[in-house]
C-alpha cells in the first residue's frame, strides 16, 4: 500500500481550475521532488495532502486513510504528517524549545519533561541545541527553517511534506537546510518536497514530478527525468532552471 | 474671574469625588474586561465562516455601533425592569441598581467596538501562522486560543487600552441614571455649593491628566512592543 496516493484529484478557485485531474504515488521510503513553473499547482498539490487546501474531485488516501471524507479527523492524520513551509512560520511569541513542544504536549499529550527531551534530542540533531531558549526572531532564516523541520519530527511523523522550503532564505542558508533534508531522506524518511533544488533531487530523490498548468505532465524516476524528459514543456522547463 | 476663586470647595469635595472616581475607575476596568472577552467571542463570531454564527454577531455589533451610548445606558436602566417585571409577572420586582445595569450596558456596548478591533488584530495574523498550526494536528480551538490570539492581542494592546481611554471618558454619562461617579459628584458639590466654575475646571483638570498620562503610556508602550518578526 502507497503511503500516499492521489486518485483523479482536481480543485478549482472559481472557475480556475488550478489541479487537473491528478494521479499518483509516494511508497513508503520514498522521496518525491515535485518542480514545475510558479502557479502550476505544485503548492497547492502538497497542501491537499494534509487537508489545508481542500479539493472538489478525487481523493487522497494516506496511510489508508481518506483525507477527502467528511468522517475523516483531520487534526489527528495532520498530526501524523510532518510539513515545512516556505516561510517557516515558527510562532514568534514562543521560544524554540516552546515551538517545538506544543503539539507534543497539547495533540500527542505527552508530558512537558518528555517534550523536552524530544525536543532536545531534535535540536541537537539540527544543530541548533544552543538557541533552544531563544525566539524565533533571534534566529537566521535558515536556522528558523531547521527549528520548523526539526518541530515537524518532532512529532514523528509518517511522512514529511516540503512546501519550498529554501526559496524564502538568503543563498548562504540553503545548505545549511538542504544538508538536514538529505540526512533525512537517507534515514528512510517518506519525503514530499516542492523545490527547485535539482541538486537536492538529484542527490536524494526517486522520482519527481513535473507539473505545470495544474496537471501532472511528467511521473518519472530521477534517471529517466534528468536523462531525457519525455514532454518539451520538462525539456523547456529544465533547460532554463539548470542553464547556469 | 480666578480672583474670587473658592480653592477651599475643591479641599472640602475631595473625599466625596474620590469615591466617585472609585465608581468611575471599577466601572471602566470591570466594563472594559467584560467587553474585551465579549468582544472576542463576537469577533470570532463574526469570522466563523458558517453564516448561522456570523450573522447574528455581525447583526449585534452593527446595531449596537449605529445606537448612541446615552440610549444603551436608558435601556438598561429603565427597560430591563419593566422587561423583568413583565416576564416574572412580579410588579414589585427591583430593577438592578444603576450601577449594575451601567456596568451591563458598558459592557454590551464597549463589546461591539472590541469585537472590530479584535476581528481586525485576528486577521492581522498571517494565514501562514494558522495553517502551521493546523498542519501541527491542533484543532480550531487549540490554534485559536494558542496561536492566533496570543499574537493577536500583542499587536492590539495599544488600541484596546486607547478604547479603555475612551471609556473612561464615556462612564461620565451614568450621571443620566443617577448613578454617582466622578463626574456626577463632581456635579453635585458644583451644584450644592454653587462653585460651578471650580467644580467643573477641576473636573477637566483630573480627566485631562489622567487621559493624557496614559495615553502617553499607551504611545510609550507601542513603540516599544512593535513586534519583532
Amino acid at each position: 500500500m502507497a503511503m500516499i496516493e492521489f486518485r483523479n484529484v482536481s480543485k478549482w478557485y472559481g472557475s480556475f481550475q488550478v489541479l487537473k485531474d491528478c494521479t499518483t504515488k509516494v511508497e513508503k521510503g520514498e522521496v518525491i521532488v515535485v518542480c514545475g513553473p510558479s502557479g502550476s499547482g505544485k503548492s497547492t498539490l502538497i497542501k491537499c495532502v494534509n487537508g489545508l487546501e481542500p479539493f472538489q474531485q478525487g481523493d487522497i488516501i494516506v496511510n489508508g486513510q481518506s483525507v477527502g471524507a467528511k468522517t475523516t479527523n483531520l487534526p489527528q492524520l495532520r498530526a501524523k504528517i510532518g510539513m515545512v513551509f516556505q516561510n517557516f512560520e515558527l510562532f514568534p511569541h514562543m521560544s524554540v524549545t516552546a515551538n517545538l513542544n506544543l503539539a507534543q504536549v497539547k495533540v500527542l499529550g505527552r508530558s512537558t519533561e518528555e517534550a523536552t527531551e524530544k525536543s532536545r534530542s531534535l535540536l541537537q540533531r539540527v544543530g541548533l541545541i544552543d538557541h533552544a531558549q531563544k525566539y524565533p526572531g533571534q534566529l537566521s532564516g535558515g536556522q528558523q527553517q531547521r527549528v520548523a523541520i526539526a518541530r515537524a519530527l518532532a512529532m514523528d511523523p509518517i511522512a514529511m511534506l516540503f512546501d519550498e522550503p529554501t526559496s524564502a532564505l538568503d543563498p548562504e542558508m540553503i545548505n545549511e537546510v538542504l544538508d538536514v533534508m538529505v540526512e533525512l531522506a537517507h534515514e528512510g524518511m517518506t519525503m514530499m518536497c516542492v523545490t527547485h533544488e535539482m541538486g537536492f533531487a538529484r542527490k536524494v530523490a526517486h522520482r519527481v514530478i513535473f507539473m505545470d498548468q495544474g496537471e501532472i505532465v511528467e511521473d518519472a524516476t530521477k534517471d529517466e527525468f534528468f536523462g531525457t524528459p519525455r514532454s518539451e514543456r520538462a525539456q523547456q522547463f529544465l533547460s532554463k532552471i539548470l542553464h547556469h | 474671574m480666578f480672583s474670587n476663586f473658592d480653592y477651599d470647595v475643591i479641599q472640602r469635595a475631595l473625599p466625596y469625588l474620590w469615591q466617585g472616581m472609585l465608581t468611575t475607575l471599577g466601572l471602566t476596568l470591570l466594563a472594559m474586561i467584560g467587553g474585551i472577552v465579549l468582544g472576542t467571542l463576537l469577533a470570532l463570531m463574526r469570522l466563523s465562516s458558517i453564516k448561522a454564527i456570523s450573522v447574528p454577531a455581525a447583526t449585534y455589533v452593527n446595531l449596537l455601533r449605529a445606537t448612541p451610548l446615552i440610549l444603551v445606558i436608558f435601556w438598561f436602566y429603565f427597560l430591563v425592569p419593566i422587561a423583568i417585571k413583565h416576564i416574572s409577572g412580579d410588579s414589585y420586582a427591583q430593577g438592578i441598581g444603576p450601577f449594575h445595569s451601567a456596568l451591563i450596558a458598558f459592557t454590551l456596548f464597549e463589546a461591539a467596538y472590541y469585537c472590530e478591533i479584535i476581528r481586525a488584530g485576528i486577521q492581522s495574523v498571517p494565514a501562514g501562522q494558522v495553517n502551521a498550526a493546523y498542519a501541527l494536528g491542533l484543532n480550531y480551538r487549540l490554534a485559536t486560543t494558542l496561536v492566533v490570539l496570543p499574537q493577536a492581542f500583542r499587536n492590539m494592546v495599544p488600541i484596546l487600552l486607547t478604547q479603555g481611554i475612551i471609556l473612561f471618558q464615556d462612564t461620565s454619562l451614568v450621571y443620566v441614571v443617577g448613578l454617582t461617579d466622578f463626574m456626577g459628584a463632581a456635579s453635585k458639590v458644583a451644584q450644592r455649593d454653587g462653585r460651578l466654575v471650580e467644580m467643573y475646571l477641576f473636573a477637566a483638570l483630573i480627566y485631562f491628566i489622567l487621559c493624557f498620562s496614559a495615553s502617553y503610556f499607551v504611545r510609550r508602550l507601542q513603540l516599544r512592543i512593535t513586534p519583532p518578526r
